[in-house]
């Protein structure tokens, strides 16, 4: 569980899959079925050539670290300094997250380091996915 | 839009700038109008066309007892009022208006008659970007940071100079709220706010405004201030979610809005004599000098700490100090219009000697917008 006080994402219509996946484990982007681009955040079109018929795609989860900054004044639900951070998912589309597992210094938070997703609960309704650096 | 064709003819700041507890942000607003209609030599029956952001249009129209023919309320951060300009430019000229009055004011270090700013949970900013923990600009603006200078390799202290070349500037105007000199120590010893930037690396907050007038060149010639003539004009927006920019080196909206303005003006970068780029963050006078094309690719760093947009150099950038040191509200962009009137008018507090050519290119969320504006003092 996380630290209480973070901003609680509230779904809508188009994003409820995506959430839903985060409470299953699973990290859900989607695809055109027109022209095969594999984009986020979630909606029911394509975003390159506005088509209609998209699927969803179950992520590796695999990710690297894309870029971020370390934040150090206070904000609810965290303690300071604290990296916000944007990874690139294997599948290409790039989504803001924490990492976690990982000391949050300029020198432990290397550029590309490889990481994997964690799904990690606010509470029984959103599981927030956020990533730590890869095993192995 | 045809060049020369519609010039600035009133321009000015709130009587006050910096910490102004005695006025609300509608006030500031109607302080910077009313000076501006003094400097043009106008009453509010005169004006037949608004443009604001941050209030409404109609709050303005009713605050100040104007009737407009045209409004136009884009609000897409501190950029909107380039934007108004470049809308204002096109209305007249298609005869939508005659005299357009554009007005920002922002209560932005004392927060009277400023709505609280929040993002809806529900929002794909509040369910993607917000949970993760960041609190406004200063956690967001610089993400994009340390991968342009890893792609790059641009050094902190290469960055550290913004503040410092900018401080420089800023020590010559009397209105700057910060004129004492900086090293590039200084900057890189300050209070760190988010990592790779510190706190002066950071924009001021500030309260004031600033308001503008334009009409018809051909009218332009009947007012009292010298006109300060719209050469080209561009205008985009990108996304208001700073992870999603499409690259983290360079904003296409700049990419987009930049061009079409020197294109539209029919310069090249050899006959700007100022330039103004639009700095809440350190790093946005990097990313504006490339995306405009002034510099190649990762060459911005180098650029400005090699002096070149510093005191007497050929292209003298931020003259009145910038949102690092001059002011900044919340909404830049019509402060940078502002200096870019002054310089154009000569009477800038570091005016540039004989500027007839100056480029003001604002950004309005976290790369999510932009607009520029490119003025001449020569008519058509
Ligand atoms: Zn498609």
């Amino acid at each position: 569980m996380l630290e209480p006080g973070r901003a609680k994402p509230v779904p809508t219509p188009e994003t409820q899959h995506f959430w839903d996946g985060t409470k299953a484990g699973e990290l859900l982007l989607q695809r055109c079925d027109e022209c095969a681009k594999i984009y986020f955040p979630p909606r029911p079109f394509c975003p390159g050539c506005a088509s209609r018929s998209v699927s969803t795609l179950k992520a590796s989860g695999k990710a690297k670290l894309y870029s971020y900054v370390i934040h150090h004044r206070k904000v609810p639900g965290f303690t300071p300094p604290y990296a916000i951070a944007v990874v690139e998912l294997d599948e290409g589309p790039r989504m803001m997250t924490n990492i976690i597992d990982c000391e949050q210094t300029p020198e432990a938070l290397e550029l590309d380091m490889k990481l994997e997703v964690a799904f990690v609960p606010m509470d029984d309704s959103i599981t927030l996915p956020l990533f730590r650096p890869a095993r192995g | 839009m045809k060049q020369k064709a519609v010039a600035v003819v009133g321009a000015s700041e709130t009587t006050k700038l910096g910490v102004v507890p005695d006025m609300s942000q509608i006030q500031l607003h109607a302080d910077a109008a009313l000076n501006a209609m003094k400097d043009a030599g106008l009453k509010p029956s005169d004006i037949d066309g608004i443009a604001t952001a941050g209030e409404t249009p109609q709050q303005l129209a009713q605050y100040l007892g104007i009737t407009p023919t045209y409004v136009d309320g884009t609000s897409v951060g501190g950029c909107s009022f380039m934007i108004h300009v470049r809308h204002a430019a096109a209305a007249i000229q298609s005869g939508l208006a005659k005299t357009i009055l554009i007005t920002h004011g922002e209560s932005g270090r004392s927060g009277i008659g400023r709505p609280p700013r929040s993002v809806p949970p529900d929002s794909l900013n509040g369910q993607f970007e917000q949970p993760f923990g960041p609190m406004g600009p200063p956690s967001l603006f610089p993400i994009p940071v340390l991968r342009y200078m890893k792609t790059y390799g641009i050094t902190h202290e290469q960055i550290a100079m913004v503040s410092v070349v900018q401080r420089e500037w800023a020590a010559l105007n009397p209105r700057s709220t910060y004129k004492d000199p900086i090293t590039v120590a200084d900057v890189l010893n300050s209070r760190m706010i988010a990592y790779p930037f510190r706190i002066l690396q950071c924009c001021l907050v500030t309260d004031g405004g600033g308001a503008l007038i334009l009409t018809s060149a051909e009218r332009a010639k009947d007012f009292p201030q010298k006109p300060v003539y719209i050469l080209g004009t561009g205008e985009s927006v990108e996304t208001p979610m700073v992870s999603q920019m499409e690259d983290f080196t360079s904003s296409r909206a700049f990419r987009v809005a930049g061009p079409t303005a020197f294109k539209e003006a029919g310069i090249k970068h050899s006959d700007v004599d100022h330039l103004m780029i639009y700095d809440a963050f350190a790093h946005l006078p990097l990313y504006g000098l490339e995306d405009l094309g002034f510099v190649g690719r990762g060459e911005a760093g180098a650029f400005i700490a090699g002096r070149n947009t510093a005191i007497g150099s050929k292209l003298p950038m931020n003259t009145n100090g910038g949102g690092l040191s001059y002011m900044h509200s919340g909404m830049y962009g019509m402060y940078a219009l502002q200096e870019s009137v002054r310089q154009m008018r000569g009477i800038a507090p570091a005016q540039v000697p004989g500027a007839k050519i100056s480029v003001c290119h604002g950004v309005g969320g976290m790369f999510a917008a932009s607009g520029t504006i490119i003025f001449t003092n020569e008519g058509p």
